[in-house]
């Protein structure tokens, strides 16, 4: 593992050059992660191996998938929303989803909608997310970029009223009706689908892959609308893209595990300090890897070490909410 | 050439650019007016950065409404007025986005040849390792100024590229210039305060009042004093000094209160 106090982001001459830097990390959080991960599965293994495995995969699965979707779309959300402290969960995205999922348990009763194929019914869930999400955000990111305050505060407000009215539809529901969707919308780390699961990855990969292919653009776009516009790239369908991408990977994340709002930012943050400077292909995957190792080392504590009397959610949103505020803080000062 | 028809821009319900219809080119022309006259406005009107809201405007013979935002990049290049970048960067990363349009993002020993020869036109060639953020404001501007020159477009505008330059940056930067425009043909437009360096390099001055073009012709008709106080509400007396017309806008202050 590289020295923790190696970096020196505004020192007037780092050390190392970028590349050598990325090289290190990179290196670094990969062994890290393979680390974590084979600890994951292995540690204090009972019984039948082949079952306990199966179990632990599926859940590692669930965690990986999560890590990579948050962590990669956050990246990309904050360079076309140009600031580094809103975040696809702060807007209000995964309170959107939820929200949605509610609505069409409500309309079409639980047990209708419970009963469509799994696969169906995700990509049903998932192009509703797409085509709201850009209903209302779009107008926000491709028009002159607004005051970041105000984003806020409209992110906070819709999180707020999507929160609300899912709750409210929740209370109308049958009692029955209203324990199946918990079971819908509320899945954690420990109960996932394994089809569900091997949907989301397909879906997760193809949405990432397509990032990955704008990460030129997305490097573009981080100097700003007009010289982005300058340079050629189509500032609004590369932000409608990159909106589009993220309601997906978000929608999918948290219908795999539930709604996690600060580990993005927590994650995304990080990825900056240790690679300044780098472009969205190395950050990309910095951020995949850090987001990673902090989820799987952190289910393997909240479950192994600190038998369960915590979750994971819990620990994740601390840290997270913390840099938030210091971030906020930061922005205030300058 | 770039054509300029009959153009008007908004906001709420302030007009900044007045019906301006103009040719412009080939060879360089300077912009001049008083703060707020519309000039960084029209400048990003050519360039595609708002949508027009009202005329048509041509550079080279293609449509900037019209035409793909990346044919375009590889036409025009434009620096804007102020430059911030969020990201830590590189002089010689910067420069090497000017070459996006041409290589999207993967750049060639071609293209990096290109990004040494604007590094060096602009005296930076030792600056190249800095980080944008070590950089002092005039050696910054030239930074991005290097990255407009290595788009290497036959349209470069420029706003307010003297911005932070001291005098004798600022001299290379005109005859830079017209290197673009005598020895590789481009076509440069340059908005400008300072009248006399724009009359002195300049093939001919555009001047802008309260959105509107009040004056558009060669270096000889625009220094003149009547033109000069149709477009900042002051008089400036015109010298002639070595077979150049100088407006001397900085006289005595009893000059300055009678104006
Ligand atoms: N985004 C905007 N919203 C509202 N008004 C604007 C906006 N941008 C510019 N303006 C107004 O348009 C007018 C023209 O602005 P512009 O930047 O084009 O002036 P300028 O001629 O470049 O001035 P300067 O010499 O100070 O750079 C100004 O009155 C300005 O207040
Ligand atoms: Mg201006």
């Amino acid at each position: 593992m590289p020295e923790l106090l190696d970096h020196t982001p505004s020192g007037v001459s780092s050390r190392l050059s970028p590349e050598a830097r990325f090289a290190r990390w990179a290196g670094g959080l990969g062994a890290a992660t393979a680390l974590a991960i084979a600890v994951f599965l292995s540690w204090n293994l009972l019984g039948s191996l082949s079952f306990a495995l199966t179990l632990r995969g599926t859940r590692l699965g669930a965690i990986v998938l999560c890590a990579v979707a948050i962590s990669v779309s956050t990246l990309a959300f904050q360079t076309v929303t140009a600031n580094r402290i809103l975040t696809p969960s702060i807007m209000g995205m995964d309170a959107l989803y939820s929200l949605l999922q509610t609505v069409m348990v409500f309309s079409l009763g639980a047990t209708a909608w419970i009963t469509t194929p799994e696969p169906a019914r995700f990509v049903v869930e998932l192009a509703l997310m797409v085509g709201f999400s850009l209903l209302l955000y779009r107008w926000m990111f491709t028009s002159k970029p607004g005051a970041l305050h105000l984003m806020l505060l409209v992110g906070i407000v819709l999180a707020t009223l999507f929160r609300g009215v899912t709750a409210l539809l929740g209370k109308l529901l049958e009692p029955s009706e209203y324990t199946q969707l918990q079971d819908l919308s509320f899945a954690s780390f420990n109960r996932v689908d394994p089809t569900l699961l091997a949907v989301a990855a397909l879906i997760i990969a193809v949405a990432v892959f397509l990032l990955w292919r704008l990460r030129h653009s997305l490097d573009v776009m981080a100097l700003g609308r007009d010289t982005a516009v300058s340079l050629g790239v189509d500032h609004r369908r590369v932000t409608t893209a990159v909106l589009a991408l993220s309601a997906v990977l978000v929608g999918t994340s948290t219908a795999l595990v539930g709604p996690i709002t600060f580990f993005g930012l927590l994650v995304v943050s990080l990825a900056y300090q240790l690679v300044p400077g780098a472009g969205h292909g190395r950050l990309v995957i910095i951020s995949a890897l850090l987001g990673t190792l902090v989820l799987v080392a952190g289910q393997f504590v909240v479950e192994q070490l600190a038998g369960n009397s915590t979750t994971l959610s819990v620990v994740v949103e601390f840290a997270g909410g913390i840099v938030f505020i210091l971030l906020l803080l930061k922005g205030a000062l300058k | 050439m770039i054509t300029i028809e009959n153009v008007s821009q908004s906001y709420d319900a302030e007009v900044v650019v007045d019906r301006v219809s103009a040719s412009i080119g080939p060879g360089l022309t300077s912009i001049i007016g008083p703060n707020g006259a519309g000039k960084s406005t029209l400048l990003g009107l050519i360039a595609r950065l708002q949508p027009l809201q009202s005329g048509r405007v041509t550079v080279g013979g293609l449509d900037v409404t019209t035409t793909a935002s990346k044919q375009l990049a590889r036409t025009l290049a434009i620096l804007r007025q102020e430059n911030q970048v969020s990201l830590r960067l590189r002089v010689r990363e910067l420069v090497t986005f000017g070459r996006f349009p041409h290589t999207g993002g993967h750049p060639t020993a071609h293209d990096r040849e290109l990004v040494e020869a604007a590094l060096e036109r602009l005296d930076l060639a030792s600056l190249a390792d800095r980080y944008l953020d070590q950089l002092s404001g005039g050696q910054r501007q030239r930074a991005f100024i290097a990255m407009v020159l290595a788009q290497d477009t036959d349209y470069v505008l420029l706003d307010e590229p003297l911005n932070n330059l001291d005098m004798k940056h600022s001299v290379a930067m005109m005859q830079l210039m017209r290197t673009l425009v005598d020895e590789d043909g481009k076509t440069v437009v340059v908005v400008m305060h300072d009248i006399n360096f724009a009359s002195s390099y300049s093939d001919s001055l555009l001047a802008l009042k309260r959105g509107a073009l009040v004056a558009h012709g060669g270096p000889e008709e625009i220094m003149d004093t009547e033109v000069l106080e149709s477009v900042y509400d002051m008089r400036i007396p015109i010298h002639e000094v070595d077979g150049k017309r100088l407006g001397l806008y900085f006289g005595s202050p009893q000059a300055a209160r009678q104006a």
